[in-house]
Order: C-alpha cells, then structure tokens, then sequence
C-alpha cells in the first residue's frame, strides 16, 4: 500500500542526509550524495546526467515531466483530462481527512492526482503516455488514476495510438477501499480493449512499483521494462520482511530480479530510454 | 458453539437453557415450556443483535471459525457431483486454491475458490487461504478449461489476501492477479462470483471479476482489511474497529456503491448456524443468475461486464 512504500523510502532518504557534515548544504541542494556510493557531486551536474549516479548508476528518482522532457522529441507535448480530481468518494478519515490529504498534495506537488496523461512525439511516432506521480500520496491508484487512464485507452483506440505507461505506485490508495481496488479491473478492462484493437502497449516500471499497480496494468505490457535497480513487486519489502521475520536477500524485488525471473523484456539505462523506445515503437509500426 | 465477543447475551441465555435441560434430566421434572421459552428468547437476542452488525462485526462473523468455505458451498451445490482438478501445469499445485467440475441439477459448472483450513493442521495447509502465484495460474487454467467446453464458471472468494513472500514474488504474485484479471474480461462464458467470507485485495479480485458479483450478508470486500489499514494509517493495530468504518466495506456499503451486484441474505446469526441453509440459499441464486446470463450472447455479456467495471469509480471534474 501507498503509505507503508512511502515510510520505507523516506527513510532510505533520512540516510542519505545524516552522516555527512555537508548537511546544509546537501539539504539546501547545492550537493548530491548518491545513497548507494556515497558520492557526492553537484547538484546540477547530477541533473545533467539525469540524475543517474555517474559513478555507481544508481537511477534516482525523478518527477513524470523529466521523463517528459527526456522522452518527447522538442519536450512537445500536450497533457489531456488534466481536469479530473479525485471527490473523496467514502467520505474517508483516519487521522486526518482523505479530503485534507488531498488538498496538502494538491498544494504541495502542484499536481491534480497521482497520474498526469499526455500525448506527443517520441523519435517521430505519436504515442500517448500516462505517466503516475510518486509524489502525489505514493502514486496510489484511485478512482482518477483508473479513470484518466481509461481515458488515455480511449485516445489510444481513437487515433490507433500506442501507450505508454510509467508505473511509479505503492499502490492502491487505501482511503478510497473498494473503489480502489476496482481499479485494478478497471484497468486491465481497458487493456483488454486497446489489444483487440492491436495497438502496442509499453509498460515502463519505475521505481517503485508494487501493490495493485504490479497486480494490474504494470504487469500487463506487450513488453514490460524498467530501469536499472527499480524495486518492482507486489507486497512491499516491509511487508514482506515482517511476514517472513527475516532480511530479505540482496536485490530482492529489483528490476534485475524480475528480469532474472522472466518478468521483464529489458532493462533500460535513463539516458538509452529514448533511443531504444524509439526503437521499440519503430518495430511495432513497420 | 463458539460465540463472538458481542453474542455473549447468546451464551448467557444457552447457559440457562443448557442448565434447564440438566435440570430436566435429573429430576424428571417436564422443563418443555422452560426451554421453550429460552429459546425464543436466543432467537430474539439473536435477531436483536443480527439487525444492528457494526461493519467490524461483519468482519467477526465473516472469519467465524465455524462458518463454511468454499469445497463445502461446491459439495452441497453439486450434491457431491464434483471433480477437483489440481495444478497449474508450470509449477505445482495450491492448496489454497481449489476447483474443479461440478453439476448444479444436472448442468455442468466450473467451480473455482479460495480455500481456508478448518483446523491448525489444515489452516497451514491450506496457507489460510492466501493463495500462490500457482494458486491464480491453476484457477485461470479451469477458467480457459470451462471457456473451451462452454460451462459456466463460479468462484467464491474467501481470502485474507494474496500469499506474501519470498517465493510468491519470485514467482510473480503481481502478473498472476494481473493476468487473471485481465483474461477474465476476454471469457466467453457466464461469470458467477459469491464472496462467501473475507474479500481481501487483489487477491481476491484475482477471481472475482464477474458478470454478477454477489455478497452473503455478513462478508466484506474491500482494498486492505481493517487491521492492516489500522497498521499503516493509524500507526497502530488498535484501530481496526475505526478502519472497518472507514473502509465501508460490508455488503450493504458495497451495494451502494455499485461495486456488487446483489447481497445474498444469511440464515440469522450467520452462515454457520445454519450452513445447509446457506448453500440452499446461495445455490438457488446461482442458479438464477446463470439463467439470466445465458440469454445473453457471449460478445454481448463480455461488453456488459468491461462496461460495468470501467463505470466503477466516483471522481470529480
Ligand atoms: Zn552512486
């Protein structure tokens, strides 16, 4: 689930700031500090390399418009059903509002939910591309994630589009329950529709995706990809680590081990993502 | 008779009816009217307590260690005309996941289901209903299996969730529920779901998508179960009562929010005070409903069942 993901990666994060006596200055984002090598750099320099760690690889994590960027030819495009929020169906409170949660992210990330919808260019083939964002209570999938990627579908079948999909979820979104986990059908619904009309679908997992996003459309590509390192699986690591009473092994769950176990077509480097996307849509047109 | 904390008043008056019969026995005294009359009264504190379930209660009743599974609903429906099939045919076969052909009056039917243990042995055995990536791909099996020669299927959901572990992600817990969600849109055939106990998460959905989805009165179906939400919003398990609020996921919640087809009443006090009028009940309603499906055509039924699934969701724009 979305808050338990969001707990675990806060605080691989806390580490990444407590034992450095750059501190302030890491925190003011003058300087990096990679949390796998411990390298630190320039910030800036970071960014230029898509915040890809330029010594050990380590993909950081970053928001849907730098994939944006990095992906669209000219960085053009256009985002569709940017409207839609989500209405607190349940009227749902746990120690705050749902519809409070709601505001402060709204407030905090800029963004409506936690998947934004675009259409553009990529090497030259229109594509459509719903993109989830973390940042926004975990990436959980409600009721305007199901929805706005219905929607996506329906573009897609409208103009015999390809999709994309970058997963990046902890998962359902408890505080809209039942609703939520419908999603799940939802979803795989519209998926069902977009391949009777043979149009290719792109599944790019991003770190992290789990829950109901991997019980669904993350795990329903034509082709499933990822990133180097990217934590891909259903229960989450905690979760899993709780039921078991034991460490779990090295690059459990990472993208590595889904290739390893034939979950994955390939793993992608960020600055190969283009080219090879590109490749990818060529050989499903031609 | 194993009674729920709030079904004390229950007890309390079974004591007294016990003792009256005790009574009765040993003195030779005619006790009729007495008993009788307490046992009116246990069904009146039953029905006075039955009418007014807190969702936390439901969820009680629902996990009653008493109340049926799924092979009895199958043995009682089919009148023990049923063949457990077993395995996936990749990797093995899960106890936790049972189907197989079975006859309702005759017709052919492929059941498919959850299945808990009905003690510590069998609780193990079964993995307590939590059912492996195997579990998902051997029921998805059965499915193409009824698809092929035209049955109707019906599953039961009962399940605290989906088996978590190392070798369930080893194995891709994530793409068997996905994938069986997925291929049960594409079916040829009438789908019958009954959740006849725990709904949880995607691990129950993994066979629960349905042309008609039905609830028995004291189940719930929701994203996480209460205590689990208790755990990661609350911070603390002593909140389950409050998430089973939150989560509105008892029958009625969930056929307000047209998330269910239809709710199934339960014999009063619950499916297991009376199971063998509970899988009267639940047959006579399968049966029904695969009466209404099959006058649809196949492309017909399979647009209304996406139809309805892509409908489920409330936001605003
Ligand atoms: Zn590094």
């Amino acid at each position: 689930m979305a808050e338990e993901n969001t707990g675990w990666f806060s605080r691989i994060e806390k580490g990444i700031n407590t034992e450095t006596k750059n501190k302030k200055d890491i925190k003011e984002g003058i300087w990096y500090k990679c949390p796998k090598c411990k390298k630190i750099i320039l910030t800036q320099e970071h960014d230029i390399n898509l915040n890809v760690c330029n010594k050990c690889g380590y993909h950081a994590r970053v928001p849907a418009v730098k994939y944006f960027k990095l992906l669209f030819d000219n960085n053009k495009y256009k985002e569709i059903n940017h409207h839609i929020s989500s209405a607190d169906p349940l009227g749902f409170v746990d120690r705050k509002k749902y519809s409070a949660r709601l505001w402060a992210s709204e407030k905090k990330t800029g963004l409506k939910d936690a998947i934004t919808t675009v259409i553009g260019n990529i090497g030259g083939h229109k594509i459509v591309m719903a993109a989830m964002n973390f940042e926004f209570i975990g990436g959980s999938m409600g009721a305007v994630v199901g929805e706005k990627f219905a929607r996506a579908v329906d573009y897609c079948l409208k103009y015999k589009l390809p999709y994309i999909v970058l997963s990046k979820s902890g998962g359902a979104r408890m505080m809209e329950a039942a609703i939520s986990l419908m999603q799940l059908a939802k979803t795989s619904a519209k998926l069902n529709q977009l391949s009777k009309a043979k149009l290719p679908y792109i599944s790019l997992c991003l770190d992290p995706t789990t829950g109901g996003t991997t019980a669904s459309f993350a795990m329903l590509g034509d082709i499933n990809i990822s990133e180097p390192g990217a934590l891909i699986g259903f229960a989450g690591p905690r979760v899993i680590k709780d039921t078991i009473g034991k460490n779990l092994p090295e690059g459990f769950q990472s993208a590595e081990f889904l290739l390893e176990h034939g979950f994955l077509d390939y793993i992608v480097e960020r600055k190969d993502l283009k080219q090879k996307i590109t490749q990818q849509l060529r050989m499903f047109a031609n | 008779m194993i009674l729920l904390d709030f079904e004390e008043p229950i007890g309390k008056l079974q004591e007294q009816l016990e003792k009256a019969r005790q009574i009765g026995a040993e003195t030779g005294l005619n006790m009729d009217r007495t008993i009788k009359e307490i046992e009116k009264k246990v069904i009146e504190k039953r029905k006075e307590i039955y009418s007014n379930l807190s969702p936390w209660q439901r969820v009680q009743v629902s996990r009653h260690p008493k109340r049926p599974y799924t092979l009895r609903y199958i043995n009682a429906i089919t009148d023990g005309d049923f063949i457990e099939m077993h395995g996936d045919r990749n990797f093995k076969d899960d106890k936790a996941m049972v189907g197989g052909f079975g006859t309702i009056d005759g017709e052919t039917v492929m059941f498919i289901g959850q299945q808990k243990g009905i003690n510590t042995k069998m609780r193990q055995y079964r993995n307590f209903g939590m059912a492996n990536p195997e579990g998902y791909r051997k029921a998805l099996r059965l499915m193409k299996l009824a698809e092929k020669f035209n049955k109707p299927i019906v599953t039961f959901l009962d399940t605290p969730g989906a088996a978590c572990g190392l070798e369930a992600e080893e194995r891709g817990q994530g793409e068997a529920i996905a994938r069986n969600i997925y291929e049960m849109f594409g079916l040829r055939v009438p789908i019958v779901t009954v959740i006849i106990g725990e709904g949880a998460s995607g691990g129950a959905l993994g066979i629960g998508v349905g042309d008609r989805v039905l609830m028995l009165e004291n189940t719930w179906y929701s994203v996480i179960s209460p205590e689990s939400c208790s755990t990661i919003l609350w911070r603390s398990r002593e909140h389950k009562v409050r998430a089973a609020d939150a989560l509105k996921l008892t029958a009625e919640n969930m056929y307000d929010i047209q998330l269910i087809d239809k709710i199934i009443k339960e014999p009063l006090g619950g499916a297991h005070i009376n199971p063998t009028e509970m899988y009267k009940i639940t047959k006579a309603e399968i049966k029904t409903q695969i009466k209404k499906l099959k006058q649809i055509s196949p492309e017909k039924r399979i647009e209304q069942r996406m139809k309805k699934y892509i409908n489920m969701g409330i936001y605003n724009e």
